[in-house]
């Protein structure tokens, strides 16, 4: 019985029809709200949903001498983790009493495996754009990590507790941890870095579509090319929910109002983020490492000294 | 699912540009389609850098003897089902290259083509109307 209620936790919801099915009409915003700032009509509501279904209806092609299994390995391992992200901060937040001691480091360390999965598929493809395209992911995890490890752990300095059901009792107690300064930096610094991690420009250089015509993603066609598609807009869904969960205050699922307040807030993050992506352009990739080693740690480093001095 | 594959295939047919040595005017009136203007991503259709991921090849220019070979290249990576739609009087007939050392044979001889869009160059609405032919071919 255990077992048929985690599976339906994982595969309904709020695991993965769910979150495919929010996360593709975030997508289909993302598109839309581009067009309109680019004076365009944009696509209907349903074109990620229709881009999807005729990805997994065409053919698959594999490269001639890739590693077959690695090919096909990564997408799974991606949209899984995603998957398993996703259920678990849902849960969290229905039931906080269900979370366990370090939660937050294990949602931390599967955030990076979507990063991981374009990073061995592009490897396996046998390409070299591809290759350049895996190493230019690398780079930019690489980047991104230290200021999201810190501005995480800005929220536990700041709660002391590393389980993600206090954290999110401790809001409910005191208030959203933006509230308060370091909070606030956080939460800034940890934005920047869920641009880096959905590939969104100005971060977009491993996909670069200009010059590396898609990088690790070059080689993926059918199936496993709507697998790496349907796992980034998960992942535009689960990211936002997991920062309103660490800084926003969580989601309160118990009343209506609580779940429109979040509403707000997911809208709030999503605009946010698809401005800066209509406003900048791509830099390069050694101006993003110097990016988030320089002014993004600093300012995620401020936070938790800010934190730990109880602001 | 077969069904609802077709659906998908027939709202996003993904476009890829095989420039086969043009003379640009046929590429620019191509891009042209992408702008605010006509705007054909109201009807699903993105510009993909790869022909992996693509669903219409769209053609330009008269095939050399250097290019047939990669012609057929890009023909076959393209994954199915794929179609194929012949921008400009130089892919339709070779125009005016007709006569030239340089050109072998036809577009139309080398890789099947579904739709022509003739014109030197095309209008985008003519451009727009070929790819809508195209994908009224999908049965």
């Amino acid at each position: 019985m255990q077992v048929i209620k985690l599976l339906f936790y994982f595969i309904v919801v709020p695991g993965f029809l769910f979150t495919a099915l929010v996360g593709l009409i975030s997508t289909w915003v993302d598109r839309k709200v581009t067009a309109r700032v680019q004076w365009r009509k944009g696509p209907p509501w349903f074109q990620p949903i229709a881009d999807v279904l005729k990805l997994l209806g065409k053919e698959m092609i594999l490269p001639e001498g890739g590693s077959v299994f690695t090919f096909l390995f990564a997408p799974l391992m991606g949209l899984a983790a995603v998957t398993l992200v996703s259920a678990m901060l849902w849960l969290f937040n229905a039931d906080p009493r269900g979370s366990f001691i370090g939660d937050l480091i294990v949602v931390l360390y599967l955030l990076t495996v979507p990063s991981l999965a374009l990073i061995i598929g592009g490897s396996a493809s046998r390409n070299p754009l591809s290759a350049l395209g895996s190493s230019r992911e690398m780079k930019l995890v690489l980047a991104y990590e230290l200021p999201f490890i810190l501005a995480a752990f800005t929220v536990v300095a700041k709660t002391g507790s590393i389980i993600m059901g206090q954290i999110i009792g401790y809001q409910s107690a005191n208030g959203m941890i933006f509230a308060s300064p370091s909070g606030a930096i956080a939460f800034l610094a940890a934005l920047l870095v869920t641009q880096a991690k959905l590939g969104y420009i100005p971060f977009d250089m491993p996909e670069a579509e200009q010059e590396l015509m898609g990088g690790p993603l070059l080689e993926y066609s059918g199936p496993a090319l709507g697998a790496f598609k349907l796992s980034k807009a998960m992942l535009f869904f689960t990211l936002p929910v997991f920062l309103i969960t660490l800084y926003l205050g969580g989601i309160d699922l118990a009343s209506v109002a609580g779940v429109l307040w979040f509403v707000l807030k997911y809208v709030i993050i999503l605009t946010l983020i698809i401005l800066i992506k209509n406003t900048n352009p791509r830099i390069r990739i050694d101006q993003a490492l110097r990016f988030f080693w320089g002014p993004v740690t600093v300012l995620a480093a401020i936070g938790f000294i800010l934190a730990l001095a109880g602001w | 699912m077969k069904r609802l594959f077709k659906w998908g295939l027939k709202k996003s047919p993904w476009v890829f540009h095989l420039g086969a040595s043009a003379c640009n005017n046929c590429d620019i009136e191509i891009l042209d389609v992408l702008t605010p203007k006509f705007d054909v991503e109201r009807f699903g259709v993105v510009l993909v850098g790869s022909p992996r991921h693509a669903d219409v090849l769209v053609v330009s220019g008269i095939v050399n003897r250097q290019s047939i070979e990669r012609f057929k290249r890009v023909y076959d990576q393209t994954p199915s089902p794929k179609l194929v739609v012949a921008i400009g009087s130089c892919a339709c007939s070779a125009n005016m290259f007709r006569d030239s050392y340089n050109f072998v044979r036809p577009l139309d001889e080398i890789i099947p083509v579904d739709v022509y869009v003739p014109g030197c160059p095309p209008k985008p609405e003519a451009i727009i109307a070929g790819v809508v032919k195209a994908i009224g071919k999908i049965k």
